[in-house]
């Protein structure tokens, strides 16, 4: 029981991490913006089938085409923000939230024709070490590598940068920012693309150990509202925290009960914490 | 906009651009024409004595959908194309009626995107729109399962290939009929081999996909196993679409089987075999369902080394024209060798069994009608019903019971195992029953 447990929680844990770095990017918007952003489960799909199509047709490793996945999901949040967000960003949250479903649908639609729905792998060499009872998967370790530099990354620049200390100040009082000289515009767009770059990230490091169709954004989109709202809406660290939280949660509960339980006490949880901490564990940010 | 992001948006187009370039172009999902005849259709009269009046050439509409896309694309491609080779050489000769009426067939077919409810939208279309005088169904048991009983509703044939559950024949259907061997005997045999392998063997851990077809079959092993004093450690379900499986991983480590049973269809089956061989199970034997047989199962390399598999027919398949005088039933069709070389000809592969299931469903309908003389509904049926035939695929006999009506009763399955050639490339080996089988199972796997 012990070694199962042990072995159980650090798959979970592994995956945490990645799960904690695509709920960042949606935390991050509804932190800057209140736009929930519902075009996040797609973005990561997007991440997937870009290191897809990178490794299978040009023959380039995951991890050398991440900073490539990188770039090009930050301009395609900007291109989201600018075309879809941006109108209506002053406008009621059913607008917003609206505005990114159809982005939504747009790339599951789009997705759907070019590349169908049937399951994609990238399929990598798979190293892996044994810690105990522990059997330890590089892509796994190399994911959560990845996703701790990214985080770390993202708070660097979220607090030694001029366009992070803007995007602080606007997700702080949008007015008195304007008023500072500070582009909103700017800002929310580069918001935007930075949310978007998370979850493309995360979907390009998922990719490397899963398999995929470009429907498969909604399951991870959903545990994103539920770790979200565990670690505390708006709260990056707390998005990581969260999925840290998450992936523990479905290591150990399959120990004690069938696999099936697992979304059911995910989602108790989710309606528990809306009841007792609206804020989240870590509160909003 | 400031001209560096006007310029950063020009780029991101550029890219999307060169991204889209990269995809490899799909199927789109529309109705497919039928192959053309490859020789003339019928054997003109030379010097006739008297005027004969022209046979009559009467086209028969069969659909039916196909998954070209979504989970179940690879076994229902390998369906689709068995069923193509024989409208091909169906519609070399045709079949000809007592009335000399010679009937050709058409089919009629969409992308049903492996989801049950297209199934039913366009099985419904099939029959109303465009006018099918027979159906085949669609691969899998959930997916034939809402096909069936819009067959039924609208009074149409269906021949059912892909599509093993029991419960489907269960429903007091009439007119549908099953080739494949019922679920509820498709890992029996695999605890059979266990039994033959290693009689000291006795923890089994079951872990199967929750859909209809896995559950029928994993309850009747389950059920089978026990009764041979088996203990099952683990019997639990995922659900369909399952991408991570170091859940259930950890919990067959936990309880360290002898064998490992399951499984569910090809997507999932080959991820969990992929995941199992990444996480290095040590189990003696693993018995999964519908992926082993296919040959893209060797796709995942080193991790489908030693993976049983149930299949409902092989190359290596013993069935001939000798087998079925032996038995005293009649032979019908092609040999299982004509079979093998006209599909590995059109299209460079060795046939799964999924393909020739797919063939078997066009040659058993083809026989029927022969059989009928008539394309009326009910004398097929009646000629289905009162089929006992031996063919390349095996022996094709219906229950024609009121509680199990077209449940098929007289197909065996064979197991087959991945093992190595001379020359280390993975290659399938009958390993069960021991009378078929074209190699000593491996035993235990040694990972």
């Amino acid at each position: 029981m012990t070694e199962q447990l042990l072995a159980s929680l650090t798959d979970g844990l592994l995956l945490g991490f990645v799960y904690g770095l695509a709920s960042m990017g949606l935390s991050l918007i509804w932190g800057v913006m209140r736009v929930i952003n519902l075009a996040h489960g797609a973005t990561m799909v997007l991440g997937m089938f870009a290191t897809y199509l990178l490794f299978s047709t040009l023959g380039i490793h995951p991890y050398v085409a991440l900073p490539i996945i990188v770039v090009l999901s930050l301009l395609f949040g900007f291109l989201v923000y600018t075309t879809a967000v941006h109108r209506v960003i002053n406008a009621p949250y059913l607008s917003t939230l609206l505005a990114t479903f159809a982005v939504n649908m747009m790339i599951i639609g789009i997705g759907t024709a070019v590349f169908t729905t049937t399951p994609r792998n990238v399929d990598i060499a798979v190293g892996r070490f044994q810690v105990g009872p522990v059997t330890l998967l590089s892509t796994r370790l190399v994911a959560t590598l990845i996703a701790v530099v990214v985080t770390a990354g993202l708070y660097l620049l979220l607090y030694r940068t001029r366009p992070g200390k803007a995007i602080r100040a606007v997700a702080n009082n949008r007015a008195a920012a304007r008023l500072m000289g500070i582009s909103a515009f700017r800002t929310l767009a580069l918001s935007f693309g930075l949310g978007t770059m998370l979850a493309a990230a995360a979907g390009a490091l998922i990719a490397t150990f899963f398999p995929f169709t470009i429907l498969s954004g909604a399951g991870y989109q959903t545990k994103g509202f539920v770790i979200c709202v565990l670690g505390g809406l708006g709260n990056p660290t707390g998005a990581l925290i969260g999925g840290l939280i998450l992936g523990a949660l479905e290591g150990i509960i399959p120990v004690f009960m069938a696999v099936n339980w697992v979304p059911v006490i995910e989602f108790v949880l989710f309606v528990l914490i809306l009841l007792v901490k609206p804020s989240g564990l870590l509160g909003a940010r | 906009m400031t001209r560096a992001f006007r310029l950063s948006l020009v780029l991101l187009m550029l890219a999307a651009l060169a991204l889209s370039g990269c995809a490899q172009a799909t199927p789109t999902p529309t109705a497919t024409q039928p192959p053309k005849p490859t020789s003339p259709p019928a054997v003109q009269p030379t010097t006739p004595p008297t005027p004969k009046p022209t046979p009559v050439t009467k086209t028969v509409v069969i659909g039916f959908t196909s998954s070209k896309t979504g989970s179940q694309e690879v076994p229902s491609t390998g369906q689709t194309r068995g069923l193509e080779l024989w409208l091909e050489q169906v519609n070399a000769t045709g079949v000809t009626l007592p009335d000399g009426t010679i009937v050709k067939f058409e089919f009629k077919t969409y992308d049903d995107e492996s989801n049950k409810e297209r199934v039913q939208q366009l099985y419904t279309k099939l029959i109303n729109d465009d006018k099918t005088n027979f159906l085949i169904s669609p691969y899998s048991s959930g997916l034939t399962d809402a096909a069936a009983v819009i067959a039924e509703q609208y009074g149409q044939i269906m021949i059912t290939t892909g599509a093993a559950s029991d419960a489907t024949y269960q429903k007091g259907y009439q007119l549908v009929f099953q080739l494949y061997t019922p679920a509820s005997r498709y890992l029996t045999g695999a605890v059979d081999l266990l039994a033959n392998l290693d009689p000291t063997a006795k923890k089994i851990a079951i872990v199967h996909e929750n859909d209809k077809f896995s559950t029928d079959v994993v309850n009747a092993a389950k059920a089978y196993a026990e009764g041979k004093g088996y203990e099952i450690v683990l019997f639990e379900g995922y659900d369909s679409g399952t991408a991570d499986f170091a859940p259930f991983i950890n919990k067959i480590v936990g309880v360290a089987p002898d064998a490992i049973m399951g499984g569910g269809h090809f997507a999932d089956g080959s991820t969990f075999a992929k995941q199992m061989y990444e996480k290095q199970v040590k189990a003696k034997f693993i018995a999964l369902l519908v992926a082993p047989p296919e040959l893209k199962f060797a796709d995942i390399g080193e991790a489908a080394f030693g993976i049983i598999g149930p299949s409902q027919w092989e190359p290596q398949a013993a069935y001939s024209e000798a087998s079925a005088k032996a038995a005293g039933i009649p032979w019908y069709g092609p040999s299982v060798a004509d079979f093998v070389k006209a599909y590995n000809a059109k299209y460079g592969e060795d046939p799964a069994y999924h393909a020739a299931g797919g063939y078997a469903a066009g040659l058993i309908l083809q026989k029927a009608i022969e059989d009928a003389g008539s394309l009326d509904t009910d004398k097929v049926k009646a000629a289905l019903d009162a089929m006992d035939v031996l063919t390349f695929y095996g022996h094709v006999k219906f229950n024609t019971s009121a509680e199990a009506h077209g449940l098929q009763v007289a197909h065996e399955m064979v197991y087959i195992q991945w093992q190595k050639d001379a020359s280390g490339k993975l290659v399938k080996q009958v390993v069960w029953p021991a009378e078929g089988k074209s190699a000593d199972a491996i035993y235990p796997l040694s990972r």
